[in-house]
């Protein structure tokens, strides 16, 4: 019971975290069609930025700071990158995302080294929160789940309650209708990729000290928010929350479990040959299998229900 | 949502070439054949030998993977799924030869590799080759990541962290051939990439192949036409896979090691990154760019750390200003040359080369001075580039190559347009000419 109640919050808060690079990744998506393969990347560059600010004006500075230049960088790779490589298709599009993805590795390596740099979590939040039977949870992870919720809230808020909000949400689906408004439409794919890079930079500020900031760490997550995507169904922030929560619990429960297949047939009385190729497979543990699951559901999903959980068109 | 593939278009003829000008042919195959023999002769250290034998891999590979790309369209992020799979299956049928458990010349084992690929391929295709587009390319990828991660789970049979390894040299030579030094090894692998290229440019030619550009182009009209786009996308799937296979076999052969990273995300984005460096609409196209990018991965990587850096950068420089790759830069040019128009074009490509090599020159130094400001611990802080010497502690070397790169980009920019009113010129010239 304890494990259950301390995995279940480590998974509901790396479920939230997941969400805020989901979030900004479908609404792009929904947007202008294309996958970002390089938003990970905006999730690293956050946890980067926010050590280097932290080391000179401290963590709080860096909460700020940190996800407004990605934000920056975000909106100027939209205008600047993505806006040419869109002339020639979404084929074009989505090789520049995912030589953007190489790059910013690179960048990194070339700027913070190939080691993870000490990004620690700030003293001021480096405390025990509470106790669960004989667990002690820290409150950093609180203050994680706190601060998904606040911005989780705000997104919806804004989306839904402003003029800009609006205006994003109709040119998700009526791309035309509201340039022939008046509006400038590809400025608005401006602020949604800076917005959605934002969001992914927030992320990695308020991730990259909980976990580890190094270099790999944008391939680690990035395949993870591809598939909490696709699954969530484009377009739906509902479904990339669901999508979201679900995969942090698979990611964090899976790892956990050590029973087999093998393990439930002997427990049946099952008398089973061990020297036969089949055992291997039968005797895989859950947590072996661990890594596979989510891409394991993703296509399932891709083939069975091309529009994802929650969506409304097809992918 | 359909993909739009109308930058990647292969220049169909307006009537199709029913006469399949056999002269022209034999003639073109028999150089690259001639080529193929004559190159190890002319490079003959051991590292150019090694090198060559990477080329024809890489160059199997690339034709395999624009089977799926170029020619019907589909995306693919996990075409070295087949790769690697049809090179563990390889590994492991060396190693049962070699136990004495069943007969197989070496020369016929990536023939193994292709059916293990087009087995899996069958299986993989099935799933995958349902949707099109950006659904195909998310199904790619998921089969990709779940092959690379299951990859750990069956230690067995994909040799856990460290791989498989083997023993090409199998029991007494044949006819003289051990297969033990690199020069027979490379003459294999060189064999099994000519016959790969011909056989997949003469699958260009068949109806199969026809109708997979139409698929690509419009696979709403290829269904009204009373064909079945997913068969054609499944067919050409397959065979694709068969190729990749066998390239993966000759790399068994090759390295005698195949490890996990052969299946990997990474390697394939590398063979996507081949095809369209050198261009995914024309059917040598991916063959440049295997050479290039396997030339470039050798050669810069003994020379800088920093190459993934240059390397990611030329490719996004690629897709954002010349998607149609290295083949469509030359494509572009048979016009003039044809006509003698070509030399209008020389000054301006002339001044631009030369600003933008300054640009590169400016660009390289920072890079460079960066990477050892970082590690300045393992490199030292002062070193020597293109003959000069650098020292990254002062700050004369940084304005200096700020300057320099900044000048080149600033002087690259202002002598776009002579290039830009040669071409306008050509341009009309040929309307004129053509009019004419």
């Amino acid at each position: 019971m304890e494990f259950f109640v301390v995995q279940l919050l480590n998974s509901l808060s790396y479920g939230l975290l997941l969400f805020m690079l989901s979030s900004g990744l479908t609404l792009i998506f929904s947007m202008m069609g294309v996958l970002n393969f390089a938003h990970a990347s905006f999730y690293m560059l956050g946890a980067y930025f926010a050590y280097q600010i932290s080391q000179h004006i401290g963590f709080w500075p860096a909460l700020v700071l940190a996800p407004l230049l990605v934000g920056v960088l975000g909106a100027a790779t939209e205008r600047w990158g993505l806006r040419t490589a869109h002339k020639y298709g979404h084929v074009a599009e989505l090789l520049f995302t995912f030589g953007l993805f190489y790059l910013i590795e690179e960048v990194v390596h070339l700027i913070w080294g190939r080691a993870p740099v000490d990004y620690r979590i700030p003293a001021a939040l480096d405390f025990s929160a509470f106790t669960i039977f004989s667990t002690s949870y820290p409150a950093y992870r609180v203050f994680m789940m706190v601060m998904s919720v606040v911005m989780l809230l705000s997104l919806y808020l804004l989306l839904t309650r402003t003029r800009i909000g609006l205006i994003i949400q109709a040119s998700l689906s009526h791309p035309h209708m509201v340039e022939a408004l008046g509006h400038n439409v590809p400025r608005v794919f401006m602020l949604v990729f800076g917005g959605g890079c934002a969001l992914a930079g927030l992320a990695g500020v308020i991730g990259g000290n909980a976990f580890v900031t190094e270099p790999g760490m944008a391939a680690a997550v990035g395949t993870i928010v591809f598939v909490v995507v696709v699954f969530g169904g484009m377009g739906s922030l509902a479904g990339a929350f669901i999508a979201s929560l679900f995969f942090g619990a698979v990611q964090t429960f899976s790892v956990a479990l050590d029973h087999s297949l093998a393990g439930l047939l002997e427990s049946l009385g099952v008398a089973l040959d061990t020297s036969s190729g089949w055992y291997d497979v039968l005797s895989l543990s859950i947590a072996q299998m661990a890594p596979v699951l989510p891409y394991l559901l993703m296509v399932l999903m891709l083939v069975f229900r091309p529009m994802g959980l929650l969506g409304t068109r097809e992918t | 949502m359909k993909a739009d593939t109308s930058a990647l278009r292969m220049p169909l003829p307006a009537v199709p070439d029913t006469r399949f000008a056999l002269g022209r042919q034999v003639a073109t195959w028999g150089l690259v054949a001639a080529v193929m023999i004559v190159l190890p002769m002319l490079f003959t250290q051991g590292f150019s030998l090694s090198m060559l034998s990477q080329m024809g891999i890489a160059v199997i590979f690339a034709l395999s993977y624009n089977m799926l790309l170029g020619q019907t369209g589909m995306l693919s992020f996990g075409h070295a799924v087949h790769f690697g799979l049809g090179s563990f299956v390889c590994a492991h049928a060396l190693n049962r030869i070699g136990a004495g458990e069943f007969g197989l010349p070496v020369t016929l084992i990536p023939l193994v590799g292709g059916f293990a690929g087009l087995a899996f391929g069958i299986v993989f295709g099935y799933v995958t080759t349902k949707r099109s587009g950006t659904p195909f390319a998310m199904i790619s990828l998921g089969i990709a990541e779940m092959v690379a991660a299951s990859a750990l789970m069956f230690p067995g049979f994909f040799g856990g962290e460290g791989g498989i390894t083997t023993n090409r040299v199998l029991g007494d030579p044949v006819m003289g051939v051990s297969y033990g030094p690199q020069i027979e090894v490379y003459y294999l692998i060189a064999g099994w990439c000519l016959a790969c290229m011909i056989a997949m440019f003469a699958l260009t030619q068949t109806p199969l192949g026809r109708m997979a550009n139409a698929v690509r182009d419009n696979a709403e009209r290829v269904r009204f036409v009373g064909y079945n786009p997913t068969r054609v996308r499944y067919w050409m799937f397959c065979l694709a896979s068969f190729f990749a296979g066998i390239a993966g076999g000759l790399a068994t052969i090759n390295y005698e090691i195949v490890t996990a990273e052969t299946l990997g995300l990474m390697a394939s984005g590398n063979v996507l990154v081949m095809a369209f460096v050198g261009g995914v609409g024309h059917f040598f196209g991916p063959v440049i760019g295997a050479v290039l990018v396997s030339f470039l991965q050798s050669a810069l990587s003994t020379y800088t750390k920093a190459w993934l850096l240059y390397f990611g950068l030329f490719f996004v420089m690629m897709v954002l200003f010349a998607p149609g790759g290295i083949a469509s830069l030359f494509a572009v040019h048979g016009a003039p040359l044809r006509h003698g128009l070509f030399r209008r074009l020389i000054p301006g490509y002339l001044l631009s080369g030369v600003c933008l090599l300054v640009m590169v020159l400016g660009f390289v130094a920072l890079v460079e001075m960066l990477y050892h400001v970082e590690q300045g611990a393992d490199m030292g802080t002062e070193f020597d580039l293109f003959g000069l010497h650098i020292d990254v502690t002062g700050a004369a070397s940084w304005l200096a190559a700020g300057a320099v790169f900044i000048a080149g980009l600033v002087l690259f920019v202002l002598t776009l347009p002579v290039i830009r009113r040669a071409w306008t010129h050509v341009h009309g010239e040929l309307q004129a000419r053509d009019a004419a």
